[in-house]
């Protein structure tokens, strides 16, 4: 499967820095991995916000519409033309 | 910097953390983009279920994004509880901070001050900590 469009990804506030304050950005791949890497491509830095030793950060959340990819095979979940990506960082912490 | 927050919220806060103890209770406070007034109090699922650690659950926190950004919101406040320890974020708390605009609210409900209670509010930009006044407020 081929994805010539772009793949409109959202870009959380702490993450803007990197797009230049862009809220919304376009991205390739037909993957969540490949996302990733034609963001890192675009907005140097990024990619090392969002994975760890080659895995999605515990603490960063993404979504395909309105799927969580953790529920459908995380860096390998397969992206469709038309699809919107999101990513948010878990709100999150603790007493410990 | 001060947080003007209403009463009758910060009374829903404390009975929230009472209802979830000893797991940590969590959630936020939305308001009209560009007021930093907090209106809408939004009490959230604590995924972690655990008396050391929350966590938004998954995708109610890509509902709670999608909803303030349909009517034009803000999150003003990100809070929960700690319930053996000071209103005072710990390490963790300031390492996943990632809204610097937002206040974070801690409140303390640990028993050892009981009857009293704690409700403190800071900024979490970059790791640094600030404290802030709050004033608390019958109506806006």
């Amino acid at each position: 499967m081929t994805n010539l469009e772009r793949t409109e990804v959202r870009i959380p506030t702490i993450l803007r820095p990197y797009t230049k304050g862009e809220k919304v950005v376009g991205a390739s791949g037909t993957t969540v991995s490949e996302i990733i890497s034609s963001l890192e491509s675009d907005f140097p830095g990024l990619a090392d916000r969002l994975l760890e030793k080659g895995e999605l950060r515990r603490f960063i959340n993404i979504y395909i519409n309105d799927e969580d990819v953790r529920f459908m095979g995380s860096l390998e979940a397969p992206v469709k033309n038309g699809d919107s990506i999101t990513i948010l960082p878990a709100v999150a912490g603790g007493q410990m | 910097m001060v947080l003007q927050v209403l009463k009758a919220h910060v009374e829903a806060i404390f009975a929230q953390a009472s209802r979830e103890y000893p797991d940590e209770a969590c959630g936020v406070i939305l308001g009209p983009a560009g007021l930093d007034r907090g209106e809408v109090l939004t009490p959230m699922v604590n995924s972690a279920h655990s008396p050391t650690f929350y966590e938004f659950e998954s995708k109610e926190l890509l509902a709670l994004y999608r909803s303030v950004d349909d009517h034009d919101q803000e999150i003003v406040v990100i809070y929960h509880s700690h319930t053996e320890t000071s209103a005072y974020p710990s390490r963790t708390d300031i390492a996943y901070a990632s809204e610097p605009g937002a206040h974070y609210v801690l409140v303390s409900n640990r028993a050892e001050i009981a009857p009293k209670t704690e409700f403190r509010s800071f900024r979490i930009v970059d790791g640094v900590v600030t404290e802030e006044n709050v004033e608390i407020l019958d109506s806006f």
